[in-house]
């Protein structure tokens, strides 16, 4: 039967195929939904959301050790979290297949970073895959699984945004009889100490020579043959792009498994072509192998490392062809992204502002306060940054500056990596104040349960996370739980914690206006005749908050009717819509 | 097999992606290779969204580009605007008359353009304008513009009607099924 599926969920498919009986991630565009989708539609597997990466790739560890066949899928920021693990189970290879998804972001659509996750392949000496296409996400996932118990290793699948969120169709096969591989303790394998490790090098680096073979004759790299004067060596999306840009004028090495990369075929086919191009976005990882193999290529030398790829772009710079527009002479103003309406932390960037803090923010929906009108953040770096980053410029300017600085992070990511640095925070004596922006949920990436939740992946209920226990625990004395749409009650409560010359928690505690569980009375209105225009709760930043000549209205469309204008305005002048 | 590219732009958490989806399922059911090119993560949030819908015997890459697009379905007029120069030659726009203000036009950085659909218009570009949003409304549900939408860009396609009420059964929940259709149908008619 064919479906019409994401590339994501392909690889979910693919996993239940491949008889895959665990899988655990932590959420990140653009790999969310390939954990999800097996969460929803393969209850045979076990599915976690972690707490962060790197234990996510632990307990994918664990259960291929234990025998089971096992996945574990993140963004490609989050293998750096995951890397430790990842390149010590290189050395200890697998009992149950072992697969490790990563899905990077040229074009930067919902990152911080374009980082090339193939340099990981290289580095911890580990095979990956690339598919194409959803079909191709799939069949991979059951080859990767084959891989992985042939050469007793775990196998990278790379994907990137555009093969992660596009749809094409993919055939299904039933999924096989699933039989744990037998547990044997075995430290010389599994307990990677010098001893151990020293003999595992050895057998990890015949390894790659035998991938190198596999690499060369397994079909996964692959040449399609068409005109000889052009050829093109590429992956990925990038292969379909340059089937659109050339067509059958072209001959094709289109490169499944980019790691390690095969000699022998590269040079066969590199033999044949007069002009040979390699096609590949971000870093010239292919580039760089082919032309220490002696071989001339041109790659970078007339294609961007920065950004997507597309059929146009390789039609201008390759064939140079530009296709002719129709060019209004009107600009459209830019739509960045903002807070929803009802957002809860518009309410903490509206006290902080307020207050002129510094802020070090960290990543989530609330780093969108970064941009105008909020202009409420001063540094983003990576999960869990905001407080290690705080505590630092504490140490660089004394406590003083800690008196007007806070960091400022989200619940889910908080667990992630946040609470180490509260705890590096409190055992070397900082001042800082930490907010937590606690929204019952992990918002950005669409709504995933986390441990602060109290509901598992598959929404069953659970032990929940007490974050103020935890700070605690910790030994952060002073712990505060605020409404941040109680603006004066969490006004009062941040200037107390700034004030405060030892570290302080404040857990700005209320729902993302988008949970089905949060019931808002419903759009509002502006009541005219008390308006006196003064723009205080234009001034929120409200999406739903429009300009009307001098005044403002409110659309009501998109108004969900959280009333925090109302409480920002002092003349009463906003009402609920609809009843005169 | 006929090739049409389809592009469907709009404003995070207008709908884009359900119309999408009923879109690409009827690729599928008429025996069209199909890809669909979808936006999650932070654009969402209020930003310009674009969804790539392609047909055909072969499709290679799921993105539409510049100067291809057979059919534009917008949500919102100033990503009509927007996404204008990726209509091909003899193209054709269904644009749904809701304005929605960028934060650049709120904050007073930026204008929204006056008189947009006339001046696409007067580029020479075959446009259906509505009031997607009022017609959703009246069908029932306002969160219904989509499948509005969707009907009118389904009469342009050349589709047989049954296959979109087939693909919007399959696509869309039990219960919200009698609203869509009705919005389906009323989108169909204009």
């Amino acid at each position: 039967m064919k479906r019409i599926m994401l590339g994501n969920e392909a690889v979910a498919r693919g996993a239940y195929e491949a008889g895959i009986t665990v899988a655990a991630a932590y959420p990140g565009t653009p790999s969310t939904e390939i954990t999800e989708t097996i969460a929803k539609s393969y209850k045979d597997i076990y599915a976690e959301w972690s707490p962060n990466e790197k234990v996510a790739l632990e307990v994918a560890i664990g259960a291929s050790f234990a025998g089971a066949r096992s996945i574990c899928s993140m963004k490609h920021v989050g293998l750096n979290v995951a890397a430790d693990p990842l390149f010590t189970a290189s050395y200890t290879g697998i009992n149950g297949g072992l697969v490790v998804m990563v899905a990077d972001d040229p074009g930067m659509h919902s990152s911080q970073d374009e980082q090339d996750s193939r340099h990981y392949a290289r580095a911890a000496k580990l095979p990956m895959l690339e598919p194409a296409d959803s079909q191709e996400c799939k069949d991979f996932v059951v080859e990767a699984v084959k891989i992985s118990e042939q050469f007793d290793t775990p196998v990278i699948i790379r994907l990137t945004t555009r093969i992660a969120h596009s749809q094409s169709s993919v055939e299904f096969v039933e999924r096989p009889e699933i039989q744990l591989k037998e547990y044997v303790k075995d430290p010389n394998k599994y307990v990677m100490m010098p001893g151990m490790a020293k003999k595992r090098h050895v057998f990890v680096e015949q390894r790659m020579l035998e991938l190198q073979d596999y690499s060369n004759n397994s079909g996964l790299n692959r040449i399609e043959w068409g005109d000889k004067k052009i050829g093109v060596i590429t992956n990925g999306i990038s292969y379909q792009y340059s089937k659109e840009t050339f067509g059958d004028n072209a001959s094709y090495l289109k490169i499944g498994m980019s790691y390690p990369l095969p000699d022998k075929l590269i040079k066969e086919f590199a033999k044949e072509v007069e002009t040979l191009y390699v096609i590949e976005e971000l870093d010239p990882f292919f580039e760089d192998y082919i032309k220490s193999l002696g071989i001339k290529v041109i790659g970078k030398e007339k294609l961007t490392l920065l950004g997507e790829y597309s059929a146009a772009l390789l039609r201008e710079k390759l064939l140079g062809e530009k296709s002719e527009l129709t060019e209004l002479d009107i600009e459209a103003p830019g739509r960045p992204p903002v807070l929803c309406p009802g957002c809860p932390h518009r309410g903490t960037f509206h006290v902080l502002n307020k207050l002129k803090v510094k802020v070090s923010g960290d990543i989530g929906c609330y780093t969108l306060g970064a941009l105008p009108p909020t202009n409420g953040i001063d540094t983003c770096v990576c999960m869990g940054a905001s407080i290690g980053i705080a505590h630092g410029m504490e140490k660089a300017r004394g406590k003083d500056f800690a008196r007007s600085t806070v960091a400022i992070l989200g619940d889910s990511t908080f667990i992630h990596s946040g609470i180490t640095g509260l705890i590096d925070l409190v055992y070397n004596k900082g001042t800082s104040t930490v907010i937590i922006l606690d929204n019952s949920i992990t918002g950005m990436t669409g709504h995933q349960q986390n441990p602060t939740t109290g509901f598992t992946i598959r929404n069953e209920p659970t032990k929940q996370v007490d974050l103020a226990l935890l700070a605690k625990a910790v030994g952060v004395n002073r712990v505060r739980v605020a409404d941040p749409f109680d603006l004066v009650g969490f006004e009062k409560v941040v200037k107390e914690e700034l004030t405060a010359e030892e570290p302080s928690v404040i857990i700005a505690q209320r729902p993302c206006a988008l949970l089905k569980s949060v019931k808002y009375e419903g759009a509002q209105r502006i009541d005219n005749s008390k308006c006196t225009k003064c723009l205080s709760c234009f001034r929120l930043g409200c999406p739903a908050i429009v300009r009307d000549g001098a005044g403002v209205k409110i659309n009501e469309t998109l108004c969900v009717g959280c009333k925090l204008c109302n409480k920002v305005c002092k003349f009463n002048a906003i009402e609920k819509a609809g009843d005169n | 097999m006929k090739k049409l590219d389809i592009m469907i732009v709009g404003v995070g958490g207008q709908g884009t992606l359900l119309a999408s989806r009923i879109i690409g399922n009827v690729g599928l059911k008429i025996g069209s290779d199909v890809k669909v090119s979808e936006v999650h993560g932070m654009s969402q949030r209020g930003g310009s969204v674009v969804t790539y819908v392609k047909m055909g015997e072969k499709v290679h890459s799921p993105l539409v580009e510049e100067g291809e697009a057979d059919i534009i379905l917008a949500f919102e007029q100033l990503e009509a605007l927007r996404w204008h120069k990726f209509l091909k030659k003899g193209g054709k726009m269904v644009i749904n008359r809701q304005k929605i203000d960028p934060m650049p036009v709120i904050i007073g950085k930026a204008k929204y353009p006056d008189e947009v659909i006339d001046k696409i218009k007067e580029a020479g570009t075959a446009v259906i304008a509505l009031d997607a949003l009022e017609i959703a409304k009246e069908c029932g549900n306002s969160k219904a513009v989509n499948v509005v939408l969707l009907g009118v860009l389904a009469s342009k396609t050349g589709i047989d009607k049954n296959v979109w009420l087939e693909s919007i059964k399959e696509t869309v929940p039990e219960k919200f099924l009698d609203v869509n259709y009705k919005a389906f149908e009323a989108g169909y008619k204009m």
